[in-house]
């Protein structure tokens, strides 16, 4: 059984005018535990969009979405959030680590809303998951201190430290250079496999998707699955962008 | 529990990150919660000051006044007579606390000549009732109704005719007369006719004993009783109609002395006054607590959409952002009511009050004022949170994300 499953999934939102934008049309993905999808898509395509549905940030208007083989649109708002904290864990391009905490604390921060052990020991949890990121000499700086690669490696930590079952990430390479950027995806790859975490990647870089275990293309909310082989092309006729 | 704790550590971890915003919004609200507690409590010890003062001419809360003297002539049996009623009235009503005094003038020998001087004659109940508080010696005890010197109590001009009091070194004087006697002065006091004249407090028992008191310059003794404040009025029309029927052809005439009717304009003031500007002061620290937290509010929107995605419920970030306005105000009021005390508590009132005035019974720190300013200051809190905590829920998450 499949993790996530998505079945003829649609986002539209109403506009000023009347008309109705649709993001997302008939978008159907099974992802089974453990594996390594990415997708790729122009800036507007709905990457992000599809993105928020699979973290339960946001809700499809049409068509069906099992998680782990519950249907998600019955859950009520605190239970989405509960599940969504229990279960997923986000990594932004721009990182988003909280301003004012150092990195301990920004990866404790999901801890927060943990229950019993996890939130008694977060600040112990939070270290350990920094020490396996390589900043175990880092812990007490502040995030406006470190370099943006080992930022983005704190947001990893801090993405991680629930052990989720899938990992979302959105441009996770996007606000680095190229090294840094592979250095990032080492991690990042090394960690999800260590814990068996399902890893969605959405970039637009396409080394970066060359990495997953299936790439997806997104164009005009039409969600495809793109041949290994065919990856490489993307480049010349997507031209990159973000979601 | 976990939840609780969650929360309390999320909203002082916010404090804490943004503490110069925090304490910059607060300072309205500390000064408010100071200014309310303090003049509270000032306001406390300026009325126990009044009221002192008050109670030194006319006795205790509640003091009633018990006269009793024949429509003819007044005599020793007459006089007797009144009190052996009053006396009666005394012990049915159990009324711990009574003082019977008079005035008279009585002779005495200065080193410059006999001079008449105006004199209270007392019993040793009176200074209790009265809260007569000697500048130098003593007020009398119940030993001293039974020494063979009569004891008195006199005023700073008399003992400055003496050539000044020392409580190291006894001083007397003779009290002239058909029968005189030395009597000792055991303290110097403020009496009730004050002013530049020398006059004194002697004690009844020891004044008749001695035949010190000429009838013709005296007038008869009253009764004055020290009774519960809600059994005052009660007491007044009780005794009053039947001290009048057990004394046939006296005048007899019961009323309340003490001042606690006036005071109440004052106890009304501190209520209502001082409150009420606290208060409207403590609106106006919790306007611009409620500022300061919409702004940071639309400031974090991204921060509220990175919790979110962390698992934070919509009633998690709502009670963070409050917790965090509650947190916030209420140490302010803490901090206010703290500072408060400790200057109260440490307040030179030696230094402060007038010469004229004293403070026997100096109140402490009113407790009801040090809650009321920090449950105030927490109520402000919790309500200038609200706006700021509504705006943060109603963040979209994936615009907070994006912001």
């Amino acid at each position: 059984m499949s993790l996530l499953h998505l079945a003829a999934v649609g986002r539209a939102v109403p506009l000023p005018d009347g008309s109705t934008l649709r993001i997302l049309t008939g978008v159907d993905l099974d992802v089974p535990a453990g594996e390594h999808i990415a997708v790729v898509g122009r800036s507007g395509s709905g990457k992000s969009t599809l993105l928020n549905i699979i973290g339960l940030l946001d809700s499809p208007t049409t068509g069906t979405y099992l998680l782990d083989g519950e249907p998600v649109e019955r859950l009520g708002q605190r239970r989405r959030s509960r599940l969504r904290g229990a279960t997923f864990g986000f990594v932004f391009q721009q990182f988003n680590l909280l301003p004012g905490r150092t990195a301990t604390e920004n990866v404790a921060s999901p801890l927060l809303y943990a229950s019993g052990r996890q939130f008694w020991n977060r600040t112990r949890i939070a270290q350990e998951m920094l020490e396996r990121v390589g900043l175990g000499h880092r812990l007490d700086t502040m995030p406006e201190k470190l370099s943006g690669g080992e930022q983005q490696r704190v947001a990893l930590a801090r993405s991680l430290v629930r052990a989720p079952r899938v990992l979302l990430a959105d441009e996770p390479t996007g606000a680095l250079d190229v090294d840094t950027g592979s250095a990032v995806m080492d991690v990042l790859e090394e960690l999800v496999r260590e814990n068996g975490t399902t890893l969605v990647t959405i970039t637009h870089d396409l080394s970066v998707a060359a990495r997953a275990d299936r790439q997806f293309r997104l164009d005009h909310g039409v969600l495809s699955e793109v041949a290994a082989e065919t990856v490489p092309s993307l480049t010349a006729s997507r031209g990159g962008g973000g979601a | 529990m976990t939840g609780i704790v969650a929360a309390l550590t999320e909203a002082w971890g916010e404090i804490r990150v943004h503490r110069v915003r925090v304490v910059l919004a607060l300072v309205g609200v500390f000064l408010a919660v100071f200014a309310m507690t303090t003049i509270t409590a000032v306001g406390d010890m300026g009325r126990q000051v009044l009221g002192e003062s008050f109670e030194r001419g006319a006795g205790r809360p509640a003091t009633l006044r018990v006269d009793a003297s024949p429509m003819g002539m007044a005599t020793a049996a007459t006089t007797a007579r009144a009190q052996e009623a009053v006396d009666e009235a005394i012990e049915r009503y159990r009324i711990a606390w009574h003082t019977s005094n008079g005035q008279t003038q009585l002779p005495v020998r200065f080193p410059d000549g006999t001079v008449r001087v105006d004199a209270f004659t007392v019993d040793p109940a009176y200074g209790t009732i009265h809260r007569t508080l000697p500048e130098a010696g003593r007020w009398f005890t119940q030993a001293d109704a039974d020494s063979f010197s009569p004891r008195l109590v006199v005023n700073q001009v008399f003992a400055d005719r003496l050539g000044g009091f020392d409580p190291a070194v006894p001083m007397t004087v003779v009290l002239g007369g058909d029968t005189p006697v030395r009597a000792t002065v055991v303290g110097v006091a403020d009496t009730p006719w004050g002013g530049d004249m020398p006059s004194m407090y002697v004690l009844a028992d020891a004044a008749a004993r001695w035949n010190a008191v000429d009838p013709a310059f005296s007038s008869p003794p009253g009764t004055e009783l020290w009774v519960p404040r809600h059994d005052a009025e009660l007491l007044v029309a009780n005794l009053q109609q039947e001290l009048t029927a057990a004394l046939p052809g006296y005048y007899v005439s019961v009323f309340r002395t003490d001042s606690a009717e006036e005071l109440r304009i004052l106890d009304y003031v501190l209520d209502y006054g001082v409150r009420g500007v606290g208060i409207f002061a403590l609106v106006l620290g919790g306007i611009g607590v409620l500022n300061v937290g919409l702004v940071t509010v639309r400031q974090r929107i991204r921060e509220i959409g990175v919790r979110r995605s962390f698992g934070a419920t919509s009633t998690r970030v709502f009670t963070a952002v409050l917790l965090e306005s509650v947190c916030a105000t209420a140490a302010a009021g803490a901090l206010a009511v703290g500072l408060s005390v400790a200057l109260i508590e440490n307040l030179p009132l030696e230094l402060i009050l007038p010469a004229e005035l004293s403070l026997t019974d100096v109140p402490g720190f009113p407790f009801s004022a040090a809650l009321e300013g920090f449950l105030a200051a927490t109520a402000v809190g919790a309500l200038a949170g609200v706006v700021p905590a509504t705006v943060a829920v109603r963040a979209k998450v994936i615009d907070a994300i994006r912001y």
